[in-house]
């Protein structure tokens, strides 16, 4: 039996990553990205013990020092004595589904250093800065047991606040004179920031821009001590704004100190909506793929192709597709 | 709803500073599908073994123009198997010596490329000889 084979597999590994072995920790996290049964089944034993790293999403630009400042923060977090483990997410080719996967190349300085776990991811076509497993890849890594666990995304532009529901602190990463005010105004991935940095602190125009950030983003948006808004109408946040030149460690401890303010601060609320949102995004993932498997079940595959057929021909419009394959399921 | 590529670390073990011919490679494994993992320059057998542990590769590619393969190789092929890895494909790339071949395949290694490989035989030999994991 194939599904005994994957619980049986999943269980060795599992207790020997949580152990503390590493290569069973590495086949795991192949598994989750592979979406074998095996990674389903480790998942559900996993899960339960999950829930007590820290989770910080770090993301911004390309080329603003997101992996160096990364390679940074676990010297830091080495130093006061914490695991450390990375997720870094760079994108598959939408034309070859290939990979050039380059984060690793700041990070290579804690070889022999086993508190600390390095893993690359390619995106696989998922768009939101994010591979499609990363959150489950971090619930692994969680429940093995590392107190920090730092998600680099792809670098991304303006719109990839997908991260911001993966973590439970959001870092967005800027370089000096990247832009102007208005930038900083604009809807999007400065809104999902917790932390904003401006790395490259050397370079001139670092602290200008540090001062824009700081009036647009922290001038505008409410107060604490705001009244409390409907749930219909959230809280803009109130992001912390550093500067650190990430490759001579400069203003890397203030970082790590504020993330651990962030994390211990009152914004549990926040913090709690962060996860609220990632366990939405889990179960919508895991019920989307359970969907599709049952309407590719060979005894429903040939009417489902059928039907997307008739959509490609425009015989039949999606919606009324996407409420047929509903109601054939709802009707088992 | 499984999903399964091949995974390949592309290292440069060694002092010398020649890693124009180890991302052209990485570059055109890329453009042929595969995962790469590129690490860098001047890594040490201990940084490529751990870092083809942690990535799961199915593949480690060494490129070494140093001269220095017979000292380096058989320590990552060493290492490799240590830590329970001793299934990955190693390949070498550079310019090894006819004399050295039989060690070096001794030693572990699967294939040597030499100059004037291209990118497709690179590629479709992976594609042959790799196993990608479950």
């Amino acid at each position: 039996m194939v599904e005994a084979d994957a619980a049986t597999r999943a269980a060795q590994l599992c207790d020997a990553a949580v152990a503390g072995d590493r290569l069973s920790l590495a086949r795991l996290l192949t598994a989750v990205e592979n979406r074998t049964a095996v990674a389903e089944a480790a998942l559900r034993r996993l899960y339960p013990t999950a829930g007590r790293a820290h989770l910080v999403g770090i993301t911004g630009p390309p080329g603003s020092g997101k992996s160096t400042l990364v390679a940074a923060l676990i010297a830091d977090a080495r130093r006061a004595g914490r695991t450390v483990a990375v997720i870094a997410v760079d994108p598959s080719s939408p034309i070859t589904g290939g990979a050039l996967l380059g984060d690793r190349v700041r990070m290579q300085a804690y070889a022999a250093d086993d508190a600390v776990f390095i893993r690359s991811m390619a995106s696989r076509g998922h768009a939101g800065g994010l591979a499609p497993t990363t959150t489950t890849a971090a619930v692994v890594m969680d429940a093995a047991g590392f107190d920090l666990i730092l998600i680099e995304t792809v670098g991304t532009g303006q719109s990839e606040v997908e991260v911001a529901a993966a973590a439970d602190t959001t870092v967005v990463v800027e370089a000096p004179e990247m832009g102007d005010e208005v930038q900083a105004i604009k809807a999007g991935l400065l809104e999902v920031a917790d932390l904003v940095v401006v790395n490259k602190g050397d370079k001139p125009g670092a602290q200008r821009t540090a001062a824009q950030l700081r009036a647009m983003l922290v001038a505008t948006a409410p107060r604490d001590d705001d009244a409390p808004r409907s749930p219909s109408r959230p809280r803009p946040k109130r992001p912390e704004i550093l500067v650190t030149i990430a490759a001579t460690g400069e203003g890397v401890p203030e970082l790590l100190a504020a993330l651990d303010r962030h994390r211990a601060s009152g914004r549990v609320g926040e913090s709690s909506a962060a996860r609220l949102a990632r366990a939405e995004a889990q179960v919508w993932a895991i019920l989307g793929d359970r969907l599709r498997e049952r309407l590719h079940q060979p005894t429903r595959a040939a009417a489902t192709a059928s039907l997307l057929a008739d959509v490609a021909e425009h015989r039949m419009d999606p919606y009324a597709a996407a409420d047929r394959l509903l109601k054939a399921i709802a009707e088992g | 709803m499984t999903d399964r590529r091949i995974k390949v670390l592309i290292a440069k073990p060694g002092l010398d500073g020649h890693d124009r011919g180890a991302k052209v490679l990485a570059r055109g494994l890329r453009d042929e599908g595969f995962e790469v993992v590129y690490t860098g320059l001047r890594q040490t057998p201990e940084m490529i073994a751990t870092a083809a542990l942690q990535e799961d590769v199915d593949v480690v590619g060494l490129s070494i123009l140093s001269g220095a393969h017979m000292t380096l190789v058989p320590r990552v092929t060493k290492l490799l198997a240590e830590r329970g890895m001793g299934d990955v494909l190693v390949t070498v790339g550079g310019i090894i010596p006819d004399d050295d071949v039989s060690a070096l395949r001794e030693a572990g290694v699967a294939e040597i490329f030499g100059p004037g490989t291209t990118i497709a035989q690179v590629a479709d030999y992976l594609r042959a000889n790799a196993r990608p994991r479950h």
